[in-house]
Order: C-alpha cells, then structure tokens, then sequence
C-alpha cells in the first residue's frame, strides 16, 4: 500500500471540484544518485477517480509528472455526501486507493 | 527637419522597450503569484506535518520516550502556538534557543539520541528524511494562524537580537557579503528571485511566516536551519554549525522582525 492521499472535494455551481495531493517519488529512471548510479524508475503508471460507480477520471502517468503530483479536476454531478475514491498504480505494482466524502 | 523627428522616433523606441520589459517584470510576478495560488492547496509539507506528529508522539531513542515530554516555551507538551514565540531564552538550558536547537535539545537529554548522530546529517535528500525536519513541520503547523510574539524581555534575548542585528550586516567571505547585501534594501531580485529587505517590515514578515517551507524544486521540506545554510552557502561563507549560536542569534533578529505578522507556515516554495 503505497503513501497516504489528501483528497478534498467540494461542489461549485453544479461541479464537482477535485483536489488530490499524492505522495510518491516519481523517479523517471533517468536521474543519478550521489554515487553516479542510475535511480531505477519508480513512478505511477494509472490513476482512476471513481464516484457513484462511475470512472470520472482516468489517467495514464508517465515520466513527465514530477514528484508528489497534486491534480485538480472538475467533474459534472456529485451532491454532498457523496463518495469520490481515487486510486493509482505504480511501475512496481504498489497501490494506493483513497476515499474522500464531497463536502 | 528629418533630425528631431528621427530622436522622437529613437526615444519613442527605447520607452516602448522599456515598458515591455516593466510589463513583463510585472507580469511574471502576478503569473508567479496566481501560480502559488493555484499549487496552495496541495502542499506536501502536510505530509510531514502528519509523519512530524506521529514521530512526536512515539517513545522514541535509548530511553524510549516520546517528545511529547519536551518544552517548547509553553510548558511540557504544549506544542500549539509555540513556534510563534520562538527563538526565548529557557531557563533549563540558561540561553536563548530557536526550535532545532530545542529539539536537539530534547531528543539527546531526553530521549537519550546522541547529539552526534543529530547534527551529521540534519537536512533531507535522496529517500532521506531526517526525524528531526519531521519534528519541525509538525511543530510549525500548530502555530499556523498565530500571530508571532517574539518577546525580548529577558537580558539574554535581548543580547542576542543585538547580536543577530550585527551578524546581518558583517561582511565576510572572499565575496565579502553580509545578509544585507542582498537583503538590505527595496524591491532588488536576483535573476527571477524578489529579494525580501529585512530592514523594512511587511517585507520582514511576509518572508519569515512564509518559512519553513515544502521545496518544490527540490521535492523536500526545509527547514529555517536549512534556509539560513543555504543563504550561508550562496554567500560563500564557511557552513554555520547546526542550531549553534550565531544561527539562533540570526533568527531571533528576523523573527522579532516579524512579530504582528500571523505565522502562515509551513510553505510553500518554488
């Protein structure tokens, strides 16, 4: 199981707005240590938002995003009190999964 | 007749680049500034802040006890609000101390860790992160929203802001800089950086409640230790000597510069 998330998610004129903190190293696998040895890859590969049995969000993570990505995304629909879980996979099949209610 | 209008013409040019470059100037601070709002939520030094306050409260070193029995300034296990009165002078120890050195100071006395092993490697790296910076991120953000009370009743905080003052303006090293070189005087930057001039108060205290501070670029929490390495380290001085002296003296300088203020940390940084 991999680092905790902070997830907030309010409801702002008929949107459901996201905001999710992640906690993850994000080594593209390009980068050397101290010593001049290559920092093996280490990153998350997909990440899914999920809300009332419906994937609202599903993201394919690469090299690119840089370490403890912090994500905002709106989505139509959710009521206070509702549920939204998001969870990531990374390149070592670690998996996160955290759940958050509208406020 | 073609020369005056020739020389309008030239000073019109050089004003127009001007502007745009005043413009732009502006524009990269209001874009820096609507970017800082836009990241503010998701501030990673709240994972410290978490991993800080379940270190606190593990019994922890040789003697097995948690930090929970340490003074901060506010009696023992006071944590809340402390970090807006710190650096004061403490009776137990007889000197004036900021927060590190109060942790070092419990987690060797109390909790039996040999000092040593503190100091040797106090700042964050590679998959490295320091008890000591989780204890400050923690410590920090129960002082979030109070408003800094650095008092200088006691003859020994007093003595030391007078000597914090001192060290600011010494000129040393072989670029012969003193903190005020770049911190002692109105809206000067280096390259993208704004400079904050610690003779000026908003100044002063916009930069002081803004620290410690996640690193974005760095992908680490920093801690004022660190921040005051660092600037040592930019100045070409010789490393200053973890929680010593001259590092407390400088900070209860910067932090009674900023009383009034309503501490915001911990920060988040480029």
């Amino acid at each position: 199981m991999g680092n905790p998330m902070r997830i907030r998610a309010s409801v702002q004129e008929g949107m459901t707005e996201v905001k999710v903190l992640m906690q993850h190293e994000m080594e593209t696998g390009l980068r050397k240590d101290a010593d001049g040895k290559l920092v093996p890859a280490w990153h998350i590969t997909e990440l899914k938002a999920v809300h009332n049995g419906k994937t609202v969000l599903e993201g394919q993570f690469g090299t690119a995003v840089s370490k403890n990505p912090y994500l905002v995304f709106r989505f139509k629909g959710g009521v206070s009190g509702e549920k939204i879980s998001v969870n990531w996979v990374d390149n070592k099949g670690d998996t996160r999964s955290d759940e958050v209610e509208i406020s | 007749m073609n020369a005056p209008i020739l020389k309008n013409g030239f000073f019109v040019f050089l004003f127009s680049i001007y502007c745009s470059v005043v413009l732009a100037e502006s524009n990269a601070s209001d874009e820096i500034a609507k970017y800082r709002e836009m990241i503010s939520d998701g501030n990673p030094a709240e994972f410290d802040e978490m991993r800080g306050e379940d270190l606190w409260k593990k019994p922890s070193g040789p003697n097995k006890v948690s930090m929970q029995k340490c003074d901060l300034g506010k009696g023992i296990g006071i944590v809340k609000g402390a970090y807006a009165e710190l650096p004061k002078y403490f009776p137990d120890t007889d000197r004036v101390q900021d927060l590190e050195s109060r942790l070092v100071f419990c987690m060797t006395t109390l909790q039996g860790i040999p000092e040593k092993e503190i100091i040797a490697k106090p700042f964050g790296g590679d998959n490295y992160k320091p008890d000591i910076e989780s204890y400050v991120a923690y410590v920090v953000g129960q002082s979030k929203g109070v408003k800094m009370n650095v008092s200088l009743t006691h003859p020994k905080e007093k003595e030391a802001y007078e000597i914090g003052k001192r060290i600011f303006t010494y000129r040393a090293g072989p670029y012969d800089f003193a903190c005020s070189t770049c911190h002692g005087q109105d809206n000067i930057r280096i390259r993208m950086q704004n400079l904050p001039n610690f003779n000026n108060l908003k100044d002063s205290q916009a930069a002081y409640i803004s620290w410690p501070a996640y690193r974005v670029s760095q992908g680490l929490f920093r801690s004022f230790q660190w921040r005051l390495n660092d600037c040592f380290r930019q100045q070409r001085f010789p490393e200053p000597q973890y929680a010593s002296e001259l590092t407390i003296d400088l900070a209860i300088f910067m932090a009674r510069n900023a009383n009034n203020a309503i501490y915001a940390g911990p920060g988040l940084k480029r």
